[in-house]
């Protein structure tokens, strides 16, 4: 099966059946997108494909009809994305094993809303959960990278 | 000598249940540097926290990286003394070690006052201090690593530092004396400079000094100041590595079937249907299940599920009425402590005219973000371990019993922890892992909990049941009495580490006993309830929910004087930081004030693991349910190492408490856990979270950690609010079975 991950091919010989969470960490073993509840409850996952947010756990791979983004796909290390920057910025993580889905959650929701309300982030946020609690921050990151996506 | 020998086993008897023979040189001797037999070819290390080495300077930070930033402060504590920049080294969590004992992991156990600051209880708490380094246990909870750290990790980067100097002094013909340093640097009077990294030969060859002299607060760099994490940047690009993440060549995937009546065994199973498919490489039996092994988690997930197996029955009452009604028996049996027993409780309320309130709370899971998992490669007489956990040294033990290796021929590789909380102080899936990395030696062997058989398989947060009676005479409190019940948390956890504790559990009267309100009647009693669900420490332990107890029981006395809550508390307090975290609470959320209809606020106070913390929360009823708006925190920690660290740790302690308080609840059906995932037990979301205030307070005579005191204050607040929002007075948690929220 071919997959375009963050602009590359790869094929892949798996069951049709296995969600795209387990392809991605351990058959392709980009391990930045996490797993933590496999029921689409927790939004650990959280990938783009064709730059709509997905939950990989429960996305069967045969059923991926797109490119797919990954955590890695939108900025590294050394050259960092606008979301990730504000959440450097603002210190967010914790743990930061649930991170990596709530950026590419707040990445789909500013490409989409370049000015998001509390209201729209709540909503669009909360099928993220963070154990660590690390919502007052994100929050803040959130507003951060849009403004700064703005050029405000 | 005798002495020392027979106060450590007056303490110890309790702790050190083996009965080693311990002299005085052996509890005074620097257990040894772990890093001297692992280094590479140049590589020097200082001591045990400093490598240096050609191509750079290294400081080991031996806590497990949780959540809670501690790597950046401990990294920070040897920095400020060594003079490096902390963003031109290296940080790493280093190998399991004894040299890495927790020094304060016995503190809570030897029960001196929080409060209590005498001469006498100073000593027990150093007492404790030799216990903990003879344990030799190197582990990451209890509010513990800042405390445990602050002296002996800036002492580690002094010590390197004079090394440093030293050989500095040698190679440039110089007195040490003339020498300063700066940035990774020796600069002599003249303007030459050695880097470090230079010296690294040299400095083998020099002791470090055993007690150095520190650097007055006021020169500090580092501390005392907010830093940038240095585990920040990989957090937030998806590189930050965690066990789940390890990847080696050849590896296989494993997961387990555990029996979820739990602690119960296999009766025996078939598992052809499983062998059949063709992914599957084996099938291991481990402790009270099996696990399979296959091509990629997915596969074993499923694989496991065609597994045939016979269970044993649960070893305890299989509903959760029988399992309250056995909590309830225990009150008739005789107390487990009586830590606290202030005047003639009895006499007062025998007048009549009493406040008499019963309190229950659920066992609770941990329920961290990332499942339990480990990776373990066995090959060729070694042992790799690559784990999430609080405890490495625990993980070296368990390998070690299970393999039979020398301690030297194991490798604990201690990652990332996708969230602790105290379930990654245990073993049980560490064991697993090296259960099927010697079933398939040679192949690296990763194995990874489905989140249901994580929620299933907890040590859970023990279901308390208390029982208050109180009195109010002439308006001031005249009798409080607080009898709590719970299985014992403490010495469960220590059991399945194979000690024995021979006395009272500690955790079930936690924080309650040593609350710092002067009541002239005062008495607090544990019973400890017959052990049903496996229970171990969950974040904040004890004090989560004795803080529930001990501050809605405050709030109806307070109610039945007619007083303010805020007022009646700070009238019962003489302990100045714990007034002046309520003092700095009230004045931050306008306590007092007006607010709109729809609205109220709660108070509640606690003291825990050395930290006086204040808490308001404001609620607001939206129609649709009510919603937590507004978190207000005070908290007194000694001295803040890292203010904006502090600030998330405290709020990151309210979102936890707060989820429990309102949704979390463990429940039992035919003797299994009914939750099984995020659906059944979920977490506090963004649209339900609150702005959470906080406020850094440094009067306490100690310097404090704070990884857990945020979190008992917000159940009692959240169900003071409650109260003065309906006038309806929830004693059962969680509060979403008596009342609707967002
Ligand atoms: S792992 Fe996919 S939503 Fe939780
Ligand atoms: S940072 Fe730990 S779960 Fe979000």
């Amino acid at each position: 099966m071919q997959l375009t991950i963050n602009g590359k091919n790869h094929e892949v010989d798996v069951d049709p059946e296995t969600p795209l969470l387990w392809v991605l960490r351990d058959e392709v073993g980009l391990t930045g997108t996490k797993f933590g509840c496999g029921i689409a409850m927790c939004g650990a996952c959280t990938v783009h494909v064709n730059g709509q947010p997905r939950r990989s756990c429960s996305l069967p791979v045969k059923l991926v009809d797109g490119d797919i983004t990954t955590i890695e796909g939108i900025g590294t290390p050394d050259a960092m994305n606008a979301v990730q920057e504000a959440w450097v910025e603002n210190q967010v993580a914790q743990c930061g094993f649930c991170q990596s889905g709530q950026i590419m959650t707040a990445a789909a929701l500013l490409s989409m809303n370049p000015e998001p309300s509390d209201d729209d982030i709540d909503r669009a946020m909360s099928g993220n959960i963070c154990r660590c609690g690390t919502y007052p921050r994100i929050r803040a990151a959130v507003h951060a990278a849009a403004a700064k996506m703005r050029g405000a | 000598m005798g002495k020392i020998l027979r106060r450590t086993f007056l303490i110890g008897s309790a702790a050190v249940g083996g009965g080693v023979a311990i002299g005085y040189w052996q509890v005074t001797k620097p257990y040894p540097n772990p890093l001297k037999s692992r280094l590479k070819d140049g590589e020097t290390a200082l001591t045990p926290y400093v490598i240096v080495a050609k191509d750079g300077v290294t400081i080991v930070a031996p806590r497990s990286e949780m959540g809670q930033g501690v790597r950046t402060t401990l990294a920070a504590l040897v920095a400020e003394e060594l003079d490096v920049d902390l963003n031109a080294i290296k940080v790493i969590n280093g190998p399991a070690s004894k040299a890495y004992y927790n020094s304060m992991l016995m503190e809570e156990a030897a029960g001196q006052a929080a409060t209590d600051v005498s001469a006498g209880a100073e000593r027990m708490r150093n007492a404790t201090k030799v216990i903990a380094k003879i344990m030799g246990s190197q582990a990451t909870g209890g509010s513990t690593a800042i405390p445990d750290a602050f002296e002996r990790m800036r002492s580690a980067g002094a010590a390197a530092r004079i090394v440093l100097t030293k050989a500095a002094a040698k190679s440039l013909g110089v007195s040490a004396s003339e020498l300063t340093t700066e940035n990774g640097m020796v600069i002599a009077a003249d303007g030459t400079s050695i880097a470090y990294t230079e010296l690294a030969g040299e400095a083998a060859n020099i002791k470090p000094p055993s007690n150095p002299p520190l650097r007055e607060k006021s020169k500090w760099r580092y501390l005392g100041k907010s830093l940038d994490r240095l585990d920040m940047v990989e957090k937030c690009t998806g590189t930050a590595e965690y066990a789940i993440d390890v990847r080696l060549p050849d590896m296989a995937y494993a997961t387990v079937r555990v029996n979820c009546h739990l602690g119960a065994g296999v009766k025996s199973y078939d598992a052809s249907k499983a062998k059949a498919r063709a992914d599957v490489k084996k099938v291991v039996p481990v402790k009270n299940g099996l696990a399979v092994v296959s091509t990629n988690t997915w596969n074993a997930f499923q694989a496991v599920q065609d597994l045939e197996i016979e269970w044993e029955p649960a070893p305890y009452p299989v509903n959760d009425a029988d399992i309250v009604a056995s909590h309830r028996a225990a009150f008739d049996d005789k107390p487990d402590s009586q830590k606290r027993k202030d005047g003639d409780v009895e006499a007062v309320l025998a007048e009549g005219d009493i406040i008499e309130t019963e309190y229950l709370v659920p066992y609770l899971a941990h329920a961290t973000m990332e499942p339990m998992n480990a990776v373990a490669h066995l090959r060729d007489g070694k042992l790799d371990l690559w784990v999430g956990t609080q405890s490495p040294t625990r993980c070296l033990d368990v390998a070690k019993d299970l393999t039979g290796l020398d301690e030297d021929d194991i490798d604990i590789h201690t990652m990332y922890l996708g969230g602790g909380f105290g379930r990654r102080g245990e073993i049980d899936f560490v064991a697993q892992a090296i259960e099927v990395a010697k079933a398939m030696e040679g192949t690296p062997i990763k194995l990874v909990w489905s989140r249901e058989e994580d929620m299933c398989h907890d040590m859970y947060r023990p279901l308390t049941l208390a029982r208050f009676r109180g009195a109010i005479r002439d308006g001031k409190p005249a009798a409080f009495d607080m009898h709590v019940a719970a299985s014992a948390a403490a010495i469960d956890a220590f059991e399945r580490q194979g000690m024995n504790l021979n006395m009272a559990d500690p955790t079930i009267t936690q924080n309650a006993w040593d609350n710092p309100y002067k009541i002239d009647n005062y008495r607090v009693t544990g019973y400890r309830a017959k052990k049903a669900l496996p229970v171990g420490f969950w974040r904040s332990v004890g004090a989560s929910q004795n803080a529930f107890f001990q501050e809605c029981a405050t709030d109806e006395l307070a109610n039945a004087a007619n007083a303010d809550p805020l007022q009646f508390r700070l009238d019962m307090l003489d302990h100045e930081p714990s007034r002046k975290v309520l003092e700095a609470v009230a004045e931050m959320s306008g306590w007092g004030g007006a607010l709109p209809e729809g609205r109220a606020r709660g108070i509640a106070y606690y003291l825990s693991f050395g930290v006086p913390v204040a808490e308001v929360i404001e609620i607001v009823d939206t129609g649709a349910g009510l919603k937590v708006d507004k978190a207000f925190v005070a908290a007194d920690v000694g001295l803040a190492l890292d203010p904006r660290n502090i600030e998330a740790q405290l709020q990151s302690g309210v979102i936890y408490g707060l989820t429990a308080a309102i949704q979390g609840a463990i429940t039992i059906e035919d003797g299994v856990v009914k939750q099984k995932n995020f659906n059944e037990y979920d977490a506090m979301r963004m649209y339900q979270a609150p702005s959470i205030d906080v406020r850094i307070l440094e009067n306490g005579p100690h310097i404090t950690g704070v990884g857990e005191p945020g979190l008992p204050p917000a159940a009692p607040a959240l169900a003071n609010a409650i109260f003065a929002l309906s006038g309806k007075r929830i004693r059962e948690l969680p509060l979403n079975n008596s009342i609707a929220f967002i």
